[in-house]
């Protein structure tokens, strides 16, 4: 199935091309990482996560979030989805293995990757995501494949992938779950010690996951012969704006724990991220960039007409889209670091390199996604090959 | 045609050799749990649970007094880096207010108040660092010394997000340039590895007293075994009332700050 | 076969190209002589024997590198019966003095460059 990517019009082998050059120049400045050290990051001593695994938090919800697509259908029979399935499936593979390659450019020493299993530590938390975001990668590439191999032949998937597709919903909610205890297990960080962060995880992928994979269809439908239909649209969109209102409210309860009960190390993270710490505000424009599009998007998801209205549909998955981008791949992670466990405040912010790694890893899954819609859309003739 | 295919064998294959290779790693996770054996009674200091008091008070009789950082640092190659963001660190001073967040208290004893007190690793009994370490790079020595395996370590720095002291630092660079004299007796460290003070367990298998008890010009600090009642640390322990840093979070931290 | 042509010049292509480092080394007249080793002068004997040692001597190195760090263990006895303490810079580099002509010589005509440099260092040689 794979020639079916290697023909194209002008449009797309200037759009795969663009990626190409983007991930070769990611590559390039990772040669250099590889060969100053991770102190070409903004990284320090206090804030020694960032952007990197910050960009891999995100991305394990949106690979997560191809569940709010697979589940109605498989599970609730509801047909109208069969069309958005096979796409939920290839954004999340693109999706985890933009998170397993995150990881992969956070590491010191990434040479030495394979200790992980070489001595498998179960005490840790990591131990459990390497399994789940590998084994959910896997579970992804044979469902999506059978299927799509099935519906090339015009013929009925093979009654043992069904088990296998049920076996992915529960394996979906696990990925976010276990990334979520990287942080919520840990005593020394107030910030993210909170039982509330797993359920907020959840809540945040449902609601930016599906949302992308809207917008995907929306560009998808431009430029091809694709067409969803309005129903499963409305469903989808439906189903981001109860994530959202979660999401919204999960963060409220947060701010009430912490402001009610006036612990201070509770409230510090949140008073640096809302409105700085001792003058260290660099932050703040972003978070109330966050909350802005974040309650103005919801808002236009609960209006039925704003929401039936595609336009403002369009406007409003890309507004929750930023805003959960904002909380979690900037917000989130830093937070956690400041102030340090010893009081100190240090502001954190990628720098160069840093960025264009990170722009490199998100080209390399575009290009998948593209690579993969392609031949899922010419199989099914809705694209000239 | 009857039997397995070429098809079904590939597939079969496959699976036989992916259970395969994720079964035996887990089941040596499991069969390896029990911490390692001790052999450190053969020479040197018999110890079952070594500890460090520290009398603040001591401490600051020099002000400006960085002898066991010196000391410390220099036998243990520690770089020296002259800004925040490449620092790395086994022992310093922290503001007292810092160290002991928790002890926030606006009428506290002058003699304390804005005087930097001595940290280190805490050698916790109930580590968070070695809980999360995803390669048993780090782990607790039947002693309680919390080590570091500087060949395993893959830098991914969940044990300096998991402790609660600041006690961990990570080679954000090549240290070896900034190493005044590298001392040929202890290794230096390649980038992207985490250090932190292993209570000098390379000296404590020789009989060595630790590098900064012994710089001390105050005798500020005492070691020695808890497990032992006569030793210098339950004495110390037993006569006067000692603090640790968070003890809230239950991971029993063995150095102790006389009152 | 359709397109031969274009099938055939890039196996070809691709053959020159895979093969490029054996053409280079045969045209700068690089040989591939055995390297010169400086054995020790006044120690006759090591930890184990020769044969072990050129063929093993690094997972004799990474075993005594894990008793040491993670299971306090020092000291090694060999074959011979002579104890050894089992340190990299201090026994190995004790008698192999001289790290450029026996170390480095063999590692760099196998191209392997092993990471111990990285942060063990020559006793003798400053850094």
């Amino acid at each position: 199935m794979l020639e079916k990517a290697l023909v194209g019009d002008k449009k797309y082998w200037t759009w795969v091309l663009f990626l190409m050059a983007i991930i070769a120049t990611g590559f390039l400045f990772y040669l250099r990482q590889l060969g100053y050290g991770l102190g070409i990051t903004g990284l320090s001593r206090d804030v020694t996560w960032g952007f990197y695994i910050a960009q891999f938090t995100f991305l394990v919800g949106v690979a997560a979030s191809a569940v709010m697509v697979v589940l109605p259908y498989y599970l609730h029979n509801y047909k109208m989805f069969g069309k958005m399935t096979i796409l939920g499936e290839f954004l999340a593979i693109s999706a985890v293995t933009m998170c397993i390659l995150f990881i992969t450019v956070d590491l010191g020493q990434p040479m030495r990757a394979f200790n992980l299993i070489l001595h498998p530590s179960p005490s840790s938390v990591l131990f459990w995501d390497t399994i789940v975001l590998s084994g959910y990668l896997l579970l992804n590439v044979i469902i999506s494949r059978v299927t799509l191999e099935s519906e090339r032949k015009g013929i009925k998937p093979p009654s043992w992938i069904k088990p296998i597709i049920i076996l992915s919903i529960p394996w979906a909610i696990s990925i976010h779950t276990v990334t979520a205890f990287i942080y919520s297990g840990l005593g020394g960080r107030p910030f993210w010690f909170t039982a509330i962060l797993t359920p907020r995880f959840l809540a945040s992928a449902f609601a930016s996951g599906p949302a992308f994979l809207l917008l995907v269809v929306f560009i998808v439908r431009k430029f091809t012969r694709f067409d969803p239909g309005r129903e499963p649209i409305q469903k989808l969109a439906q189903i981001i704006t109860y994530a959202m209102l979660l999401n919204l409210f999960f963060i409220l309860l947060e701010v009430f724990t912490a402001f009610y009960s006036r612990i201070p190390d509770h409230m510090t993270s949140f008073q640096y991220l809302f409105s700085g710490l001792d003058g260290h505000s660099k932050l703040v424009p972003w978070m109330w960039t966050s909350v802005t599009l974040g309650v103005l998007a919801a808002v236009l998801l609960v209006n039925p007409k704003t929401r039936q209205n595609e336009k403002w549909l369009i406007f409003a998955c890309a507004a929750v889209f930023v805003s959960i981008w904002i909380d979690k791949g900037i917000g989130m992670v830093v937070a956690g670091f400041v102030p340090t466990p010893l009081g100190a405040i240090t502001e954190y912010w990628p720098t160069f390199p840093e960025t264009m790694i990170t722009l490199g890893v998100y080209a390399l899954g575009f290009l998948m996604i593209t690579i993969f819609y392609k031949i899922a859309l010419s199989v099914r003739g809705e694209i000239s090959t | 045609m009857s039997g397995i295919d070429r098809r079904n064998f590939i597939k079969i294959a496959g699976l036989t050799t992916i259970i395969g290779l994720s079964g035996k790693p887990l089941a040596d996770a499991f069969a390896s749990q029990p911490a390692q054996a001790s052999a450190a009674e053969k020479e040197g200091h018999v110890g079952k649970r070594w500890a460090l008091v520290i009398d603040p008070k001591k401490c600051l009789e020099k002000e400006g007094c960085r002898a066991c950082i010196d000391a410390c640092h220099r036998i243990h190659n520690v770089p020296q880096f002259d800004n925040r963001k490449d620092e790395i660190k086994w022992i310093w001073k922290e503001e007292y207010e810092k160290a002991f967040l928790d002890q926030e208290n606006e009428f506290i004893e002058d003699s304390l108040k804005e005087k930097p007190v001595l940290v280190l690793c805490n050698h916790c009994d109930n580590p968070p660092c070695v809980r999360v370490c995803p390669t048993q790079a780090t782990w607790k020595r039947q002693d309680g010394i919390v080590m570091m395996d500087w060949h395993r370590c893959i830098g991914c720095r969940y044990c300096v997000a998991a402790c609660p002291y600041g006690s961990r630092s990570f080679n954000w660079r090549d240290p070896r340039p900034f190493i005044k004299e590298i001392d040929k007796d202890f290794p230096t460290r390649t980038r992207g590895v985490v250090e932190k003070c292993t209570f000098c367990n390379e000296r404590l298998a020789k009989g060595l007293p630790l590098a900064c008890v012994e710089a001390c010009p105050e005798k500020a600090m005492a070691f020695g075994d808890l497990e032992d009642p006569e030793s210098e640390v339950r004495q110390l322990l037993r006569n006067r009332f000692a603090i640790r840093r968070k003890p809230y979070l239950g991971t029993q931290p063995v150095v102790f700050y006389l009152v | 076969m359709y397109d031969a042509g274009k099938i055939i010049t890039g196996l070809i292509l691709f053959l020159v190209l895979f093969t490029t480092p054996i053409w280079v080394n045969l045209a700068s007249g690089t040989s591939a002589e055995r390297p010169d080793i400086k054995l020790p002068v006044d120690e006759k004997q090591c930890v184990a024997a020769t044969e072990y040692m050129k063929a093993s001597h690094m997972d004799l190195i990474y075993e005594w590198r894990d008793q040491v760090v993670r299971e306090e263990l020092r000291a090694y006895h060999s074959l011979s019966g002579k104890e050894y303490e089992m340190s990299l810079t201090k026994t190995c580099l004790g008698c192999h003095s001289n790290k450029a002509e026996f170390c480095d010589r063999c590692h760099n005509y196998v191209a392997v460059s092993p990471y111990c440099w990285d942060c063990h260092t020559e006793p003798k040689e400053g850094i």
